[in-house]
């Protein structure tokens, strides 16, 4: 167990392990960058529809829908389909097929956690900014979204995070990131590869969660007057699974 | 061999009618693997509800704990575990029920915090002792949200199980791992959309099954005249 | 007889007490009513006669038993508890609710039934309303259901905390009848809690009335209480209208009545003018004896010698001794006349009249 612990650091302590397009650096950007693009491309998808229908408070059965459906198709299937599909549209293997999933992945928790956000943001208030003149578009941007925003903020940080759990899985459709250590690693049957590549996921996985927290607390005012602990309630009932 | 691909069949019929037997075995797999996390997991969240729900101080590390548990991507709570106990199941059901304590957890305390003050006060004003007040007031009160918190963690751990075919179980998982590795030919995707759907169905059926005991099992939920 | 002995709560953390030495005998079969501002302790009170609540120092008795000396789930079983949420477990029917405490003590499913439906029937419940859920009931319904919960085990002690607090007024007024009537058939001793002074003067045999700290200002019966306040403090909480309230607790009987503006038959007309002019009204009636005959107004004497043979009407408001103050006031100033006749059966028995219930207020 000692030995085990000792090889793992000093596996880490390899410079050969750092450097290279097979090394933690570029591993964790690329990594880092399918994470982002794929979180980035599905708020930019999600957020408007389920902002305007938050603000017409209709639709609330198709969000409930959307987050069940999502959380009923694991995420390895998504990964899994991703691939022939992906080359069946000629985008070939690596980034496209990972891409396609994350995206697919991200949009429903992103999508009903606004919706919920906007449509609960208190009755009263959105009848007093109507009351005072505002339009309907006033009405969203300046009351409904800024009164919102811990909750879509909260919306973006569980699929974040979601993202990067199951980008792990990119390494199964020939693309790189940190999953590659793991899978890799059982693939020659080396445990401290394997090992290492676990903390070097988790790690990445606690760091967005956190940076996401500090985030949120340097800029995100409470809007809602809820605690913490409701607050993390709302992420764990309407996040899906991990990857 | 890749642009081929395209003009073959996305699903092969014959495939499945000829391995009907290998899909119930593997679906079978799949409901064993998540019943036991899903069992595990709930006795293990109850004690440690009941603990939180005691010492009210102790629900504060016990979340904490979880929700890191909960973090951890799967496959690298996986890479932590083979070092230890190997590629078996044992791995994977640490693993499988590590995911559902979090859930069910907060689900379980909010329940039984969400029984209404009053309803405790009359009951232990009556006389009620502090065993029976938990499991013939609170916790059939709490039922629905903690039932609530079983589907969920029973919802996500189908869809986990799946990835426990990197370590070498998987149920479904396994149909998906090996499709994965012909995923250029129309027996790999078969086996793909093999494993979603069947994994996705075993999520709805178990899902609308947990309704449909809460409402057998809540009668009063459900009359309201007034 | 629950005796309450210099008893004093101090809650953790904090220096002044919530009840500060409360000495408080109950009398079996009569009803206390705690009263007071928020904070004056009349909850936590009540609370530690059933020890959800621990003093921190002195005694309670109940019938000479020291109550620390029981087991706190055995003590609550024999005391029926009724609070203002009424605590109903949505999760069992009326009839399961109802039958709560008989089934922690053990009785068979026979015995229980019977008195379910026993209190189904004392507590104005419908048979059908047996196996709803409390979901399924309305505010005074549930709250009929808490009393009739809190009776199950025929307890001789109930304590009631602000039990009519989340009704509407209307409903309250009726179940405070409700109990009343209920108390004059059972005879339990109950202790009740509430911040509205009228509750407890309505429903209060004795009432008690406690300031900020748990300190008992007053304990008298409500009569008592409206007529000779202990100090400023009980004086303000009754209201500047204590006189008025007083009104309702103060039978016709208990008062001297006046004969009226009476004259028998026979009498001339003369004779009568000068009656009516002694009372300084416009009418006057005739009295054979005890038996009333009719009144008539100064405009119908005209022409005529004596009192025998005009037209007399009927008087229509009869009020009898067993009728309060205030109800006789209501109806004196209703009559025009600020004069009401009361009668015992066909029995005239004299007037009271606006007069001389002020007498009353002001006393």
């Amino acid at each position: 167990m000692i030995d085990f612990v000792g090889d793992v650091v000093a596996w880490f302590l390899d410079p050969v392990n750092w450097v290279g397009s097979g090394g933690i650096v570029s591993r964790t950007w690329e990594h880092v960058q399918i994470s982002a693009f794929s979180t980035v491309a599905a708020a930019a998808v999600a957020l408007p529809p389920a902002i305007w229908m938050g603000h017409r408070r209709r639709g609330g059965i198709v969000a409930v829908a959307v987050v069940n459906i999502g959380r009923a198709v694991p995420s390895f299937a998504i990964i899994a389909l991703a691939l022939p599909i992906s080359i069946r549209l000629g985008l070939g293997l690596g980034f496209w097929p990972t891409f396609l999933a994350l995206f697919a992945l991200a949009l429903p928790p992103m999508f009903t956690n606004t919706y919920t956000g906007i449509a609960e943001v208190d009755p009263a208030l959105v009848e007093a900014a109507r009351g005072m003149g505002m339009t309907e578009t006033q009405i969203t941007t300046r009351v409904e979204i800024p009164v919102a925003a811990p909750v879509i903020v909260t919306a973006i940080r569980v699929s974040a995070v979601q993202v990067v759990a199951t980008a792990t899985l990119a390494a199964l459709v020939a693309w790189g990131g940190l999953g590659r250590f793991i899978i890799d690693g059982f693939a020659i049957q080396d445990n401290v590869m394997v090992f290492a590549g676990g903390l070097l996921v988790a790690g990445l996985a606690i760091a967005t969660e956190l940076a996401f927290a500090a985030f949120e607390r340097r800029f995100v005012p409470t809007t809602t007057g809820r605690s913490a602990g409701e607050e993390l309630l709302v992420d764990v009932t309407v996040a899906p699974q991990h990857g | 061999m890749i642009a081929q691909a395209a003009d073959q069949p996305f699903v092969r019929w014959d495939w499945i009618v000829d391995h009907v037997d290998d899909i119930w075995a593997a679906t079978w797999e799949h409901i064993v693997l998540t019943a036991i996390a899903v069992g595990v997991g709930f006795v293990i969240s109850l004690a440690l509800s009941m603990l939180a729900l005691r010492h009210r101080r102790a629900y504060g590390p016990i979340t904490w704990v979880t929700g890191i548990l909960y973090t951890i991507p799967s496959l690298a709570l996986f890479a932590f575990l083979v070092p230890i106990t190997g590629l078996t199941t044992l791995t994977a059901e640490i693993g499988l029920v590590s995911y559902t304590l979090l859930i069910l957890i907060r689900n379980i305390v909010a329940g039984i915090d969400g029984v209404p003050a009053s309803v405790r006060e009359s009951a232990v004003g009556m006389g009620y002792t502090r065993r029976r007040l938990f499991l013939e007031i609170e916790l059939p009160l709490a039922l629905p949200v903690i039932v609530a918190g079983i589907r969920i963690a029973a919802v996500t751990t189908i869809g986990l199980v799946t990835i426990t075919a990197l370590i070498g179980k998987g149920g479904l998982g396994f149909l998906i791992l090996r499709g994965l590795n012909l995923f250029y030919s129309p027996v790999g995707t078969t086996q793909i959309v093999v494993g979603t759907v069947m994994s996705v169905i075993l999520a709805v059926a178990v899902d609308l099954s947990l309704v449909g005991a809460e409402r057998a099992m809540t009668p009063w939920s459900r009359r309201r005249s007034r | 007889m629950i005796e309450l002995t210099e008893v004093t709560k101090r809650f953790g953390g904090t220096t002044a007490p919530a009840v500060d030495r409360l000495t408080l005998t109950v009398a079996d079969g009569e009803v206390v009513v705690l009263v007071g501002p928020s904070g004056c302790g009349k909850t936590t009170t009540l609370k530690m006669i059933n020890r959800l609540i621990e003093p921190t120092s002195g005694t309670i008795s109940i019938d000479g038993v020291d109550v620390t000396g029981l087991e706190p789930h055995e003590l609550r079983r024999g005391i029926g508890y009724v609070i203002q949420q009424i605590g109903l477990f949505p999760h069992r029917t009326v009839r399961e609710n109802i039958a709560t405490v008989p089934r922690l003590l053990g009785w068979d499913r026979a015995r229980i039934e019977r008195r379910v439906r026993e209190l189904a029937e004392t507590t104005d419940l419908g048979d059908d309303m047996l196996d709803r859920y409390p979901s399924e009931l309305s505010g005074g319904q549930r709250q009929r259901v808490g009393v009739a919960r809190a009776l199950a085990a025929d307890p001789p002690i109930l304590l009631m905390d602000e039990p009519f607090g989340a009704v509407d007024p209307i409903v309250r007024a009726k179940l405070q009848d409700e109990l009343l009537e209920l108390q004059r058939r059972l005879r339990k001793t109950i202790v009740l809690v509430t911040h509205d002074i009228d509750e407890a003067i309505k429903l209060g045999d004795r009432v008690a009335i406690l300031s900020v700290g748990g300190h008992l200002e007053q304990y008298a019966p409500p009569e008592e209480l409206l007529r000779a306040p202990a100090n400023d403090f009980v004086a303000d909480f009754l209201g500047s209208d204590r006189g008025i309230k007083r009104l309702s607790l103060i039978r016709i009987a208990d008062i001297d009545l006046e004969p009226g503006p009476v004259v028998p038959p026979g009498t001339d007309v003369d004779r009568a003018r000068a009656v009516m002019a002694g009372y300084d009204t416009d009418w006057v009636a005739v009295v054979d004896g005890d038996r009333m005959l009719g009144w008539v107004t100064n405009d119908g004497l005209d022409g005529r010698s004596t009192i025998d043979g005009v037209d007399l009407e009927p008087f229509v408001t009869r009020l009898t001794p067993n009728n309060t103050l205030e109800e006789a006031l209501d109806a004196a100033i209703s009559s025009h006349t600020a004069i009401a006749a009361v009668f015992d059966g066909e029995r005239f028995l004299g007037m009271i009249t606006v007069e001389r219930i002020s007498r009353e207020i002001v006393r």
